[in-house]
């Protein structure tokens, strides 16, 4: 922050948190330890959803079977950015999509790459119209959303 | 028959950084509106205030912290942490209770002592499935912009010119952080933040402190010759996950109708005079002009274009210069109120809209990418 | 990543660490410059006549301005306290230390602050020299920078 004309109290707030995970986001994150994207099939609506879920928020009933979805959808819509923010946990540029994987009824968010990414306008040409994208995995899997390293296009 | 109640009087402090401590800039809007209306402490009924805890300030249990400075030291009242817009609804709904004939609305926010927003908003998310992906209101706006853009054909252009309207129209607003004379090719040029985003399209972070005392009918007529009577509100909630949305409608329009039913308004165009809307991404205002009814769906971009939202134009939006002239988090839907409080009341100064206004509507986001919204319609 | 708890459950661990940069004002600033003098300045509402320590913008009960700056004593009495006897996030120096309220002399209000100078060596038996009441008296530090602690604590006087 630029530095102020008048008198401050520089003041950093430190909070360490633990969040409870739950069975189910639990389950969600052995599977992409695995190597598998899971959804969940809501029992009243039918709609798969993915990440997993334990209610499904329009029928606010218990989410019914777990299905393991396709790696592969449709790019819905995309963002880049050439400048490191808070909270980034990947090396620029940062490029992020919601994507709709085949067999699902929502959109995925996670991060797109695994082609050039250096110049914005080259992105925009690469990712026009709806491109196919899939999954691509790190060698190694902890339990957590960047065990797929990005989705990249599929053709 | 039910009771009416009115907005009698407004403060607003310039959003711009100050030297004043939080409090201090508190107490200065409670005071200021209170000799405005000629009244005490001790006679205002109930306190509501809009604040948050701890990242938009520094400090959990905010209220605490501040309620000696608003005035509310006894006092039974309340705070509500989202949406400032809804503190105006609570407060109305006291009154109309019958158990308090005067109500101080407070919205609280000193966005200069305050982490950059995307920090702040890197918290907004969930911490399991769209934090460790960097998600922040930025990145969710980035997203919804190009859905929209795609989906609509609006087009680069039009969305740059909602900055220039705006930021022109605070060159006639004292309290504006954030004012200038740009064109279309310099919105364009700046630094693209978030792709299709630009820098200039994004809302600065300001301070906002404004206190609205309301009053019942007879009260009212009592302590000001132009009260501004609440005629309708409501809201909206989308989902919580990004994916579950369909960002390029979104709840607005529900929202929007809740108001309007309750105000009696079937032809938004034609009887909303001016309208204050909550625009923190420039694209956004032309996406709220389709929720709130002002022109169809895809149609935000030409509806701008027909210079109707201009502020000589038949519906005046963000004269004030909006939120993408002063943007404090935490207040500005009620700040959006008081600027349509006062260009009822004729006390707008030098961005007082041409034309005649008896009806206003004020509009307050929340939430990435509107997840949630408020609305509230006023008239004289 | 999920992890998992003593228990086994599978937990995320975060952290949120934001940095802020709070305005002083006016008011807290001068009472600060005071500090810095070895001086603890209040101020007195000319509604209520109640002189309010550390110095305020306004008085909350009249909600109006305060303006006339008072000097109020370094002494005062003792009107609650407490043995703080574990670690915690934001504790003002290491365990075990006395948390109180002190009456200044002049002044109309609680004035928080530390207790120091008494032996702590056992918690159980502080309450034989720490009493409700007793008087006390500020002990600063050498070098002040205008903050709360540039008292160290408030010693007592016998």
């Amino acid at each position: 922050m630029p530095d102020k004309h008048f008198h401050t109290k520089k003041h950093d707030v430190w909070l360490p948190y633990r969040f409870s995970a739950g069975p189910v986001f639990e389950r969600f994150f052995e599977g992409l330890k695995a190597g598998k994207i899971l959804g969940n099939r809501c029992p009243r609506c039918e709609r798969v959803l993915v990440p997993a879920r334990t209610f499904c928020p329009r029928c606010y009933v218990d989410m019914g079977q777990w299905v393991e979805v396709s790696q592969e959808g449709r790019l819905v819509t995309w963002t880049m950015s050439t400048e490191p923010f808070f909270g980034m946990r990947t090396d620029l540029p940062y490029v992020a999509g919601l994507i709709h994987l085949d067999g699902t009824n929502c959109n995925f968010m996670h991060l797109l790459g695994g082609f050039e990414t250096m110049d914005i306008e080259a992105v925009r040409e690469r990712l026009k119209g709806s491109v196919r994208v899939r999954a691509v995995w790190r060698e190694e899997r902890e339990g957590d959303m960047l065990d797929i390293k990005y989705f990249e296009p599929a053709d | 028959m039910m009771r009416r109640v009115a907005i009698v009087e407004v403060a607003l402090s310039p959003a711009g950084e100050s030297a004043d401590n939080y409090l201090d800039q508190v107490y200065r809007v409670c005071r200021e509106v209170l000799d405005k209306a000629g009244i005490t402490r001790e006679d205002v009924g109930t306190v509501v205030s809009a604040s948050s805890d701890v990242f938009h300030g520094g400090v959990s249990c905010a209220n605490a912290y501040y309620w000696d400075s608003g005035a509310a030291f006894l006092k039974n009242g309340t705070r509500q942490d989202g949406e400032s817009l809804l503190a105006f609804s609570y407060a109305v709904m006291r009154i109309l209770t019958g158990h308090y004939d005067t109500a101080l609305v407070l919205g609280l926010c000193k966005g200069s002592e305050n982490p950059d927003n995307d920090m702040i908003t890197h918290f907004f998310t969930d911490p399991f499935y769209q934090r460790p992906l960097g998600l922040n209101e930025t990145v969710a706006a980035g997203l919804q912009m190009r859905a929209y853009l795609e989906h609509s054909g609006t087009t680069e252009e039009q969305c740059a010119r909602v900055v220039v309207k705006n930021l022109g129209n605070a060159l006639r607003n004292p309290n504006a952080h954030r004012k200038g004379r740009l064109d279309v090719d310099t919105v364009l040029r700046s630094p693209k933040v978030m792709d299709p985003l630009k820098e200039l399209e994004c809302a600065p972070k300001s301070e906002g402190f404004v206190a609205l005392l309301l009053a019942s009918e007879d009260k009212a007529k009592k302590l000001t010759k132009r009260p501004v009577w609440f005629r309708g509100f409501g809201s909206s909630m989308d989902f919580f996950y990004l994916g579950d949305r369909d960002m390029g409608s979104g709840v607005l329009a529900q929202a929007a109708k809740r108001a309007y039913d309750m105000a009696g308004i079937r032809d938004p165009v034609k009887e909303i005079h001016v309208a204050e809307v909550t625009e923190p991404y420039a694209f956004q205002e032309l996406l709220w002009y389709e929720g709130l009814g002002f022109c169809g769906p895809g149609e935000g971009g030409k509806f701008l274009d027909t210079g109707a939202t201009a502020p000589e134009g038949s519906l005046p939006v963000n004269p004030s210069g909006g939120v993408l002239a002063a943007n404090p988090y935490v207040s500005r839907g009620l700040c959006r109120l008081a600027e349509v409080t006062l260009q009822i009341r004729g006390q707008a100064g030098e961005r007082q809209v041409d034309r005649e206004v008896e009806t206003g509507l004020a509009h307050g986001t929340h939430g990435f990418a509107g997840q949630f919204h408020a609305v509230a319609v006023v008239g004289a | 990543m999920i992890t998992r708890d003593k228990k086994g459950n599978p937990i995320l661990e975060a952290e949120a660490r934001i940095p802020y940069e709070l305005a002083l004002g006016p008011t807290v600033h001068r009472f600060f410059e005071g500090f810095k003098q070895r001086k603890i300045l209040g101020t007195r509402c000319h509604a209520c006549g109640r002189v309010l320590v550390p110095a305020r913008s306004f008085c909350p009960r009249c909600f109006v301005d305060m303006n006339e700056w008072v000097e109020v004593s370094q002494e005062g009495r003792v009107l609650s306290w407490a043995v703080t006897n574990y670690e915690y996030f934001g504790m003002p120096t290491k365990p075990p230390f006395i948390q109180s309220l002190i009456l200044l002399g002049g002044t109309d209000c609680g004035f928080m602050h530390l207790i120091g100078g008494v032996d702590l060596s056992d918690v159980d038996r502080v309450g034989r020299i720490v009493k409700t009441g007793m008087t006390v008296r500020a002990v600063w530090r050498e070098s002040r920078t205008g903050c709360i602690m540039d008292i160290q604590h408030f010693a007592p006087v016998d």
